[in-house]
Parts: C-alpha cells; sequence; structure tokens
C-alpha cells in the first residue's frame, strides 16, 4: 500500500488509484497504415522492467486525473510523479 | 496454587484477586496479573500438549509469543472457542475454560502417542513420501491426516463479538515498549515529534522492568527503578501516544503498519458485554523505530523436549515477574552469562538450584564470579546427553565436551531436576524488519542475522538490532535514535550504565551426544516435531535451499513460525554444507508476525456492511411489491416479483406475457449514465463508438457498440442527443464505472485536443421503462399534451416534457422489440413517477417486471447483453453484428483489429441461435456444444450463453456461441449433459418479430 503524489490533489493512498500500465506508447494516429506486426507492437507488447519504469496512473477516487509516475518495480519506490504530456525525467 | 511454588510480594501480581479457571475440566487457581501459563505453572502443571507427528508430551517452555508447545483451546461455547491459543500470551481472567489439543482422549494418555514409537518410520517428508500414490487414495490419506494433525478446533457458529478498525498517523511509530523503545519514545518527545509506541503486553519495561538483581545499574540507582521513572515520564508525556495489549501483525511497504489491540480478551466473559474485543490500527508512520527484542535461543540436544524444559529467560520472568517457580530442583544449561541471571534470581528467590552445565571453558564476569561465590556447582565444558522422565524431566545425563565440541568424552553423570533452564544465547526479532523488504546480513562473530539494508524511513535499535547487555543496549539506543531523527543533544546523553556480563559466547549448533545422531532425538521445530536429524536427510535427499529444506522437513511451519530454532535449523544446514551461513540466507518471514483473528481482519465489514450496495429511488417499492433482487455489480436490482406461491419460472412467464400482450414496467435506473457536453462531442462519440454518429440529429437517440483497442466488445447503450454539444450516453449497469475511466483516459491522453466534458449522472436520474402494445395508452394519461404519434415521436427519439414542475425526459427506446418509453426524472421523483406509471397502467394490467424477464424478452428478440453473451473475446463480426461497423469512418477505437489475421479467422466462435428438438427441453446456461460425442477427446465447438422458455413462442430458445457459427445455420448438434444429450438445431439469432413490427404497438 503505497503512496502517491497527485500531482493536482497531493499525497494520497494508493487505494484511491487505478494502474494504466506503461506510459509513452502514444496511440498511433494512422492505425489503418500500420501492419499487423507494428499494430500489434502498439497493441501487446509492454517492457515490464525490473527497476524504474514510467507508468500511467489515474487518481480515480479522487480527481480522476491521469498522470504518469516513474516507479521502481523491485521496491514500489516512487521517484519523480509528472503530468501528462511532460517528458519522463531522466535517470 | 501450590504453596511451595508461589513467591509471595510480587508487584506485577495482585494477591488480593483470585481467580478460578479450568484446564482440561479441573478448576484451578491463580492471580490477577498472571497469564495462563504462570497460573498453570503455579500449579506445579508443565504437561499440556502433544506435539503434532509423534505426539510426544509437551510443556510450556517460553514466556512469550515463541511458545511452540503450550497452545490451547479457549471456551467451549460454539461460537466464542479458540484454538491455537498460546498460554503465555493470554492474560488470565476470572472463568477461563481451556483444554489442550492434540490429543486423545486425554494428554496424559494419549492413542497418537505411539507414532513416537514408530518414528524411525516417520522420517522427514514422509507425509510426501507416502501420501503421495496411488492419486486415487487422496481422499482416504486426507480423512485420516485431518484427523491426526487436530491443531484445535475451529468455532462452528457466528462470532458474536465486536471489532474495530482505526485509521492512525504518526512522527514515529514506536515498535516494542521495551527499555531501548521508551528511550527512543522520549528522545523523540522531547523533539516535539508525534509518537505512537505500541507494546504487546500489558505493562510497559519489557524485561527490564522486572530485573530484580543490582549487580547492573543505571546512573547508579537499581536498573528497574531507572526504568519505573522513565515509563511515569512517559506516561504523562502528552507527545507519546501509548498502546498496550497491542501486538504489530504486519510491516508493508512505505511505513504502512497494522496493529491489532486486544480490548476485552484479559476481562471475564461477563465484562466483556457490548464491548470492542480487538481493534486494528491502520499506521502510516513517517518514520519507524524497530524495538521489538530478542528471543532466547534453546540448545539442540538428544530429548531437549521434555516438559519442564524452559528458556532461562522464562524460568526468571516467571519467578521475579509472576512469583511462580517452574521446579523445585533446577538446573541451568548455558554457553552465555545470560542464564547466571536465572541463576541470581534463582538463589535470590531461596529456590534450589542444583547445578549449571556450561558449554564453556570459563567466565570470569562480575555475576559468573558472583554464583560461583555461593558454591553452586558449575560444570564448565560439559554438554548434556540425554534427558529422562516422560511426563516431567527427572533426571539430565551430562558428558564432558572434547577439544573440538564435536564429541564427548570421560564419565557421564547424572543430576536429577524437575526443571532445566536452557540459555543458547539470543535471537534479533528482525521479522518486521525483512517483512518490511529489509535485507538481513549475518554476524559471524554473534552468530545473529541482523538488520542491514532497508529502503524505508525505518531503524531498529536495542537487542531487535543485536545488542544484547544492557549498556549497549541503552547506549547504542540513545545514539542511533539521534542519528536517525537528527538529534544534537537528548538529555540521556551522560547516562551512565553499569554492567556485569560477559560478552564472549560459546556456539554449537548441534551438540554431540554419546549415542550415534541416528538414535537420538535433538528437537528443532518443537510444534512439528523436525530434529536435527531430518534436516540432515534433507540434505542427503539433495535439497539445499533452506526455502526447501524447511518446506520438506516443516521445520518453522507451525503456528509460532519456528521463532525459536530456526536459527539452529540454518546453521545445521551450513554446517553439513560446509557453507556461511551468510551465504544460506534464511526463509522468509510473512506477516502476520503473530496470529490474527478474522475477526480483527474484518472489522465491522460483516453482514449488512460485507459490502456497500446500491439501491435504486424505486427500491421500497420493489420490497413492498414481494420482489426478489439479484445483485448487478453493486446494485440490488429487482429479479422478478413472484406472486404468492409462484416459482421463479412461472413469474418469468407471466411478466412476459404481460409485457407482450398488454404492457409491463422495469427499473432501469441501474444504467450508466455519462452526460457529455462541448464543441467536440460529436467527434468523440464517433471516436468511440464503432458507428457513425455524424449525421444525428438533436431529439433523436442512437445505439453504439463500443470495442477495446483488440477490436473485442467491451460496452453497449443508447446516447441521446439532448441539444447541439450536449449528449447523454447510456452503459450497461455493471460496465458504467470502466466506461468513465476509459473515456476519461482517451480524452486526457490520447485526444486532449477534444473540447468534451464528462460527467457521471448515474445516480442523479431515475428511470421507469414501460414497454408493450398498451404502453402509449398508459403513457398518454400521464402526459396529455405530449404529442405521441409516430411522426411526431418515432421510434428512437426523445422528449423533454414536464409533469407539474417535474422535468422529465421521455425517450422512445427498445430493448424488448415491444413499443416502449423510458421516463427518466431526477432521482429523488423516482418513486413517484415509478408510482404514476403503474396508477396510469392499472387498465392495461400493467405488470411489473425483473432483470430475469428483462433477460427472456430481448433474447426472443435475439439482442446481446454484453457480459453475458460476450466475454471479451467477441468481436462485432463474431457477434454477426456487422451492420453496426462504420465502412466510412477513418478511425475509431479498436477499429485496426478488426482485421487483425486473428479477428478476421473465419473459424472463430460466433453468435448464433439454438433450438432444442424437444421445444419443452431448456438448456443450461454455460453447457457445452459438440458434434460427436462419441469420438474421444470430444471437440468442444462452443457453448449455451443465454437460455430460456419462451411463453409467447411457447418454446425454448437459446443464443450461443459457435465455431464457424456463421456456417452452421441448419445444422443438428449435441449439448451432453449428465445424464442426458439433448439435441439441438444451430438458428437465427431472432426468433420472434423478425421484421420489427411490435416496435410501433
Ligand atoms: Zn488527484
Amino acid at each position: 500500500m503505497f503512496l502517491i503524489n497527485c500531482p493536482y490533489c497531493g499525497e494520497r493512498d494508493q487505494s484511491e488509484f487505478i494502474s494504466g500500465g506503461e506510459a509513452h506508447i502514444a496511440r498511433p494516429k494512422q492505425p489503418t497504415e500500420l501492419n499487423d506486426d507494428q499494430w500489434a507492437e502498439y497493441l501487446f507488447m509492454r517492457k515490464n522492467i525490473k527497476g524504474v519504469q514510467f507508468e500511467r496512473w489515474n487518481h480515480a477516487h479522487g480527481c480522476r486525473k491521469w498522470f504518469n509516475v516513474a516507479r521502481d518495480t523491485s521496491n514500489d519506490k516512487i521517484e519523480k510523479v509528472y503530468k501528462m504530456g511532460e517528458q519522463p525525467p531522466k535517470l | 496454587m501450590s504453596k511451595n511454588l508461589r513467591i509471595n510480594n510480587k508487584q506485577f501480581v495482585d494477591e488480593t484477586r483470585k481467580l478460578s479457571f479450568v484446564f482440561n475440566g479441573k478448576k484451578l487457581y491463580g492471580y490477577k496479573g498472571d497469564t495462563l501459563a504462570s497460573a498453570l505453572l503455579s500449579n506445579n502443571i508443565h504437561l499440556v500438549g502433544r506435539s503434532f507427528k509423534y505426539h510426544r508430551p509437551r510443556g510450556i517452555m517460553t514466556s512469550g509469543s515463541e511458545e511452540p508447545n503450550a497452545i490451547l483451546q479457549i471456551g467451549n461455547d460454539d461460537a466464542l472457542t479458540e484454538p491455537n491459543v498460546r498460554a503465555t500470551e493470554i492474560e488470565l481472567y476470572d472463568g477461563l475454560i481451556c483444554n489442550s489439543q492434540n490429543c486423545w482422549p486425554s494428554v496424559k494418555f494419549d492413542i497418537g502417542g505411539i507414532n513416537n514409537f514408530l518414528s524411525p518410520l516417520l522420517p522427514a517428508g514422509f507425509y510426501y513420501k507416502t501420501f503421495m500414490w496411488p492419486a486415487s487414495f487422496w481422499e482416504k490419506y486426507e480423512y485420516f491426516i485431518r484427523k491426526s494433525a487436530g491443531l484445535g478446533k475451529s468455532p462452528t457458529k457466528q462470532d458474536p463479538d465486536m471489532y474495530d478498525h482505526r485509521y492512525m498517523h504518526c512522527d514515529i511509530l514506536i515498535v516494542g515498549g521495551g527499555v531501548s523503545g521508551l528511550i527512543a519514545a522520549k528522545i523523540a518527545s522531547d523533539d516535539n515529534k508525534k509518537v505512537l509506541l505500541l507494546e504487546d503486553k500489558e505493562l510497559l519495561g519489557g524485561s527490564l522492568i522486572y530485573d530484580d538483581n543490582d549487580i547492573s545499574k543505571i546512573d547508579n540507582q537499581k536498573s528497574s527503578e531507572w526504568l519505573k521513572r522513565l515509563i511515569d515520564n512517559i506516561n504523562n508525556d502528552k507527545n507519546i501516544i501509548i498502546k498496550t495489549r497491542t501486538s504489530l501483525a504486519a510491516y508493508h511497504n512505505y511505513n504502512f503498519l497494522l496493529a491489532r489491540q486486544n480490548l476485552t480478551d484479559h476481562l471475564s466473559v461477563n465484562d466483556r458485554n457490548n464491548k470492542i474485543r480487538q481493534r486494528l490500527y491502520k499506521i502510516r508512520a513517517k518514520k519507524v523505530i524497530i524495538s521489538t527484542g530478542a528471543i532466547e535461543r534453546p540448545q539442540i540436544f538428544h530429548n531437549n523436549d521434555r516438559p519442564g524444559i524452559m528458556l532461562a529467560s522464562a524460568v526468571k520472568k516467571y519467578i521475579d515477574y509472576y512469583g511462580v517457580r517452574c521446579g523445585l530442583e533446577n538446573v541451568l544449561f548455558t554457553n552465555n552469562d545470560s542464564a547466571y541471571e536465572t541463576a541470581l534470581s534463582l538463589h535470590n528467590s531461596g529456590t534450589k538450584l542444583n547445578a549449571i552445565i556450561d558449554i564453556r571453558d570459563n567466565s570470569s564476569s562480575e555475576i559468573v564470579t558472583k554464583i560461583k561465590s555461593l558454591g553452586i556447582q558449575i560444570y564448565w565444558n560439559h554438554t548434556i546427553v540425554n534427558t529422562k522422565g516422560y511426563k516431567r524431566i527427572k533426571k539430565v545425563t551430562v558428558m564432558k565436551l572434547n577439544d573440538k565440541g564435536n564429541d564427548v568424552i570421560g564419565k557421564k553423570i547424572e543430576l536429577n531436576c524437575d526443571c532445566l533452564a536452557i540459555s543458547g544465547g539470543w535471537t534479533p526479532m528482525v521479522h518486521l524488519f525483512t517483512q518490511s523488504g529489509g535485507k538481513l546480513k549475518f554476524d559471524n562473530k554473534d552468530n545473529i542475522f541482523v538488520p542491514d539494508k532497508t529502503n524505508l524511513n525505518q531503524l531498529s535499535i536495542g537487542s531487535a538490532k543485536g545488542d544484547f547487555e544492557l549498556d549497549d543496549v541503552l547506549i547504542n539506543s540513545i545514539k542511533d535514535t539521534k542519528k536517525f531523527l537528527q538529534i544534537e543533544n537528548s538529555n540521556f546523553d551522560k547516562i551512565d550504565v553499569k554492567c556485569s556480563k560477559e560478552k564472549e559466547k560459546k556456539n554449537i549448533w548441534l551438540l554431540p551426544s554419546d549415542k550415534p545422531l541416528s538414535k537420538t532425538k535433538p528437537f528443532l521445530d518443537y510444534q512439528n516435531d523436525s530434529t536435527a536429524k531430518d534436516i540432515k536427510l534433507a540434505l542427503r535427499e539433495g535439497f539445499k535451499s533452506i526455502e526447501h529444506v524447511k518446506r520438506y522437513t516443516t521445520t518453522g511451519m507451525g503456528t509460532d513460525q519456528g521463532k525459536l530454532a530456526n536459527m539452529h535449523a540454518l546453521g545445521i544446514v551450513a554446517d553439513t554444507t560446509n557453507t556461511n551461513m551468510g551465504d544460506l540466507g534464511t526463509t522468509t518471514f510473512r506477516p502476520p508476525y503473530t496470529p490474527l483473528t478474522f475477526g480483527t481482519i474484518v472489522g465491522r465489514n460483516v453482514g449488512q456492511f460485507f459490502d456497500v450496495f446500491r439501491k435504486t429511488p424505486m427500491h421500497d417499492w420493489h420490497v413492498d411489491n414481494n420482489a426478489k433482487f439479484e445483485n448487478v455489480g453493486q446494485w440490488k436490482r429487482a429479479w422478478y416479483y413472484p406472486k404468492d406461491g409462484e416459482s421463479m419460472h412461472d413469474t418469468v412467464q407471466r411478466e412476459s406475457k404481460a409485457a407482450r400482450k398488454s404492457s409491463g414496467i422495469l427499473d432501469a435506473s441501474t444504467l450508466g449514465k455519462i452526460d457529455i457536453q462541448g464543441t467536440d462531442a460529436n467527434e468523440f462519440l464517433n471516436r468511440v463508438y464503432t458507428n457513425a454518429w455524424s449525421k444525428l440529429q438533436v431529439g433523436k437517440c442512437r445505439y453504439g457498440l463500443m470495442l477495446n483497442e483488440d477490436g473485442m466488445v467491451y460496452d453497449d447503450g443508447v446516447t441521446t442527443k439532448l441539444g447541439e454539444n450536449h449528449y447523454l450516453m447510456t452503459t450497461t449497469t455493471g460496465g458504467a464505472a470502466n466506461v468513465m475511466s476509459k473515456l476519461e483516459d482517451y480524452l486526457q491522453t490520447e485526444w486532449p485536443e477534444l473540447n468534451v466534458f464528462l460527467t457521471s449522472v448515474t445516480d442523479h436520474y431515475a428511470t421507469a421503462s414501460v414497454c408493450g402494445p398498451n404502453a402509449k395508452k398508459i403513457i398518454n394519461k400521464i402526459f396529455k399534451d405530449l404529442d405521441l404519434s409516430d411522426e411526431s415521436f418515432p421510434h428512437m427519439s426523445f422528449k423533454e416534457v414536464k409533469l407539474g414542475d417535474i422535468n422529465c425526459r421521455v425517450m422512445r427506446i427498445s430493448f424488448t422489440g415491444e413499443l416502449s418509453y423510458e421516463i427518466n426524472v431526477e432521482a429523488s421523483y423516482g418513486k413517484y413517477i415509478w408510482e404514476k406509471c403503474i396508477e396510469a397502467g392499472k387498465e392495461f394490467n400493467i405488470t411489473p417486471y425483473g432483470t430475469e424477464t428483462m433477460h427472456l424478452l430481448r433474447a426472443e428478440k435475439g439482442f446481446i447483453i454484453v457480459g453475458q453473451d460476450t466475454d471479451g473475446t467477441m468481436t462485432p463480426v463474431d457477434l454477426q453484428m456487422d451492420w453496426i461497423i462504420s465502412k466510412k469512418k477513418y478511425d475509431f477505437i479498436g477499429k485496426r483489429s478488426l482485421y487483425r489475421s486473428d479477428t478476421i479467422r473465419e473459424d472463430r466462435k460466433q453468435l448464433v441461435g439454438l433450438l432444442t428438438d424437444d421445444p419443452n427441453e431448456i438448456l443450461e446456461e454455460g453447457a457445452q456444444i459438440v458434434k460427436d460425442e462419441n469420438k474421444k477427446p470430444v471437440n468442444m465447438l462452443g457453448h449455451v450463453t443465454s437460455s430460456y422458455f419462451s411463453p409467447t413462442l411457447k418454446k425454448s430458445i437459446a443464443l450461443a456461441v459457435l465455431k464457424e457459427g456463421k456456417q452452421l445455420k441448419g445444422q443438428k448438434l449435441l449439448v451432453p449433459m449428465i445424464n442426458k444429450t439433448i439435441k439441438v438445431t444451430v438458428s437465427d439469432t431472432v426468433f420472434l418479430d423478425k421484421k420489427n413490427e411490435r416496435i410501433n404497438g
């Protein structure tokens, strides 16, 4: 049960949030131009790394805003929280 | 109470308050302040249970939570009885009833004891080896294993007690109210921090509070006196919240901790009425200080498990705290100085100490010198090779150790005793530290694992970090706490500690005996009866990982989680395999640290509070009209409305006939409703639904299908265009929250350029849906001025009207295939409008129907229910709903996936109708469909998703998903059931009114 510092509301309990998986995977602007492999790459392939991972989180039981989190998957330590559209931190 | 076992005038036990209790049917007495264990010991009762495998007699061994043997069944009430309670942890109360577990017919004569003589046949892994084969015998084996396993009985009735949860926040959480925890609390408080101090016992002070000897001194005062003054100080400190009788159960990431407080377990049963029994604290701490202390280790020698063999520290606590002698003829067996404190307590209390056996060569500390001067016989460099006495220890056999300490030499010496106090040094309680993800390191000098690295803001101090002597404990606790809290000076900086012990000890994990190992029983895990021999056998059989050795031998797997002798098990593995203990690592410590009751875990979330449930504004009407309810998500939905004596089947037949013949009414308030506004709202709908929305006019409704990006159907519903840039979307009842979240996701992350705002309005509106050939007449009676002609108010359109002051949104949409109107009003008018419809419909026999009839009516029309006829693997094409996929739109969610190689496969499962050859046979939902049931393995072609008996069609109808279903229309297939095979024919999915004529009444 970790704490997440929502960029809009401040630090709240994890139970208020839902996770949206890996971040910075933009939906292709022209899906019809992609072949099956390219579309599958967007749709299914995720890194699932051990270490700091950039993820999307949603303050579902709060302000309902989506934002990004840099979280170490090995110990749940959150290195940084940043808004949608912002660049991931350099680590 | 035996007179010569009870020492009077002990300050922690109130001799003016005599309490009676019953142990194994016998009435006994103790005092307020006793634990059940100390009360039993004061009655000269050591034998309290039988071991798990060999049923060997076992006695009270410790004075704390590490107790492996004295686990009892408390209470004899079917609802209140509690198994596996440690006698050392339960405070005595008047009227306590307890019984031994794991023995039949009695603890003194136990039939399972024969296992002890069969023990050569019960080696490590016995259960795995024997009960594995043949697999078909497992059911029989399980019966016997469970019967002879017998660790207590569960209550069979509902728990009548009340439990509570509470959140707490603090700057500093201190776990353990011994001397180091108290010092840390005071330092933190003096620095103006909010401190929460947890102590699992009734009183603060740990083991120093009852230390009566005057060898160790703090600031020139007797250490217990010094500590009492500190406790007085802390009790009056406003920065410190103290919770006693509170044990920490779990230490999670981000300093989130769970602690359980016992509030009534120490009271007599009559005093517990209407009080909360236990409370679970959910604690968020900025910093955590662990001062949980250490557990004394036993020593591992042949027959080290007899009743009367106890930890030396426990023997000392029973004398100094409870005023109870554990024996009248005592022998001490040690490898370090701390047992000499027990010797001093025995001496000071006038209790006979026959001898001390010490495996070391000598010690010249002040305390040992003092014991020597008292004339007590000390056998240096000796060990115990055997013990005697079945239900209580009677004798120990002692021999001299050789130079290497791996064998015994010389003559056997026999010593009489009725209590053997053993000490093998100390093990820091690092359980909480490791639970929190901390990594341990091995200290080769003291042979202990100590806290090393952690990601959390935490600190271990005192003996929990490996400081065992008073001077180390105090001075390092002060130093470590100051550093942790970044404090320059404290009021303890000039502390003066005088300590008397030597820190040297001698460590032999498995003591030698004059007999070969195979002929001995040196117990490591008393509860699970695993011995050093079992560990060695496991290693011989090829187990290497300590986690595997643990499971194979069951060492450390009892209710005490091997708190006592896990270290010895590790040590023996390390010795046998020539490995450094640090490289071997430890087994995992999992929460809870001490067992929790289920009641504490669930707290108030029982009965009607088990889960949140949602009611529609018409709920009370449904209740008054005998509705049966079904759970849909968190909603309670009216399921069907049986009239006196009607079965569910009969009810549904009646309700559906009425809806088709005249009129029916459904509470549709639970459907998810999302208000969509903004200049790009239309574009947004185009992107989230598969069909086109550009040409929808204000006042019109449209059905939409929503996919996941993988092309699978996700949700469906009707959306109404209320205004130029204003829509009302409905979703399935169960999918509402997820749809809302998904739409927000796309708006905020993929399409932030769209000017669209979403508001969940599910709870804001109530919906009554009136359907049937007479629906128009009923609506006309309610809204007299509303033009209901098909020209003015056609199917799939909407009008806003007023009923008095109530704004009503009326949609002409249908999920039943009948002419139907949905009236949406603000939720507070929901029951009013519902009753209005019932009243207006009376002359047309308006019949309220529930979800079951709704399902039947829509199935007759072949309308899908997302989540029933779909399961996340169905595309619109699979559902034969190709018509709803726009060919013109460039993109929508899931579009690209509709022509992936997998989704265009011809042999996917597709939605079809099924008709049974016997029209009265109703298929079971979920039943498998096959073509040939004789050719094995039978090829499964699909399964039934919806099935009903249609009273209108007078036959059974079903929807199913079927491999290549589209091509199979007219084919005969089989549905094999447990006692028959049902013949079916594949049909169209629309069973009734294929031309959609009923929609206009
Ligand atoms: Zn927020």
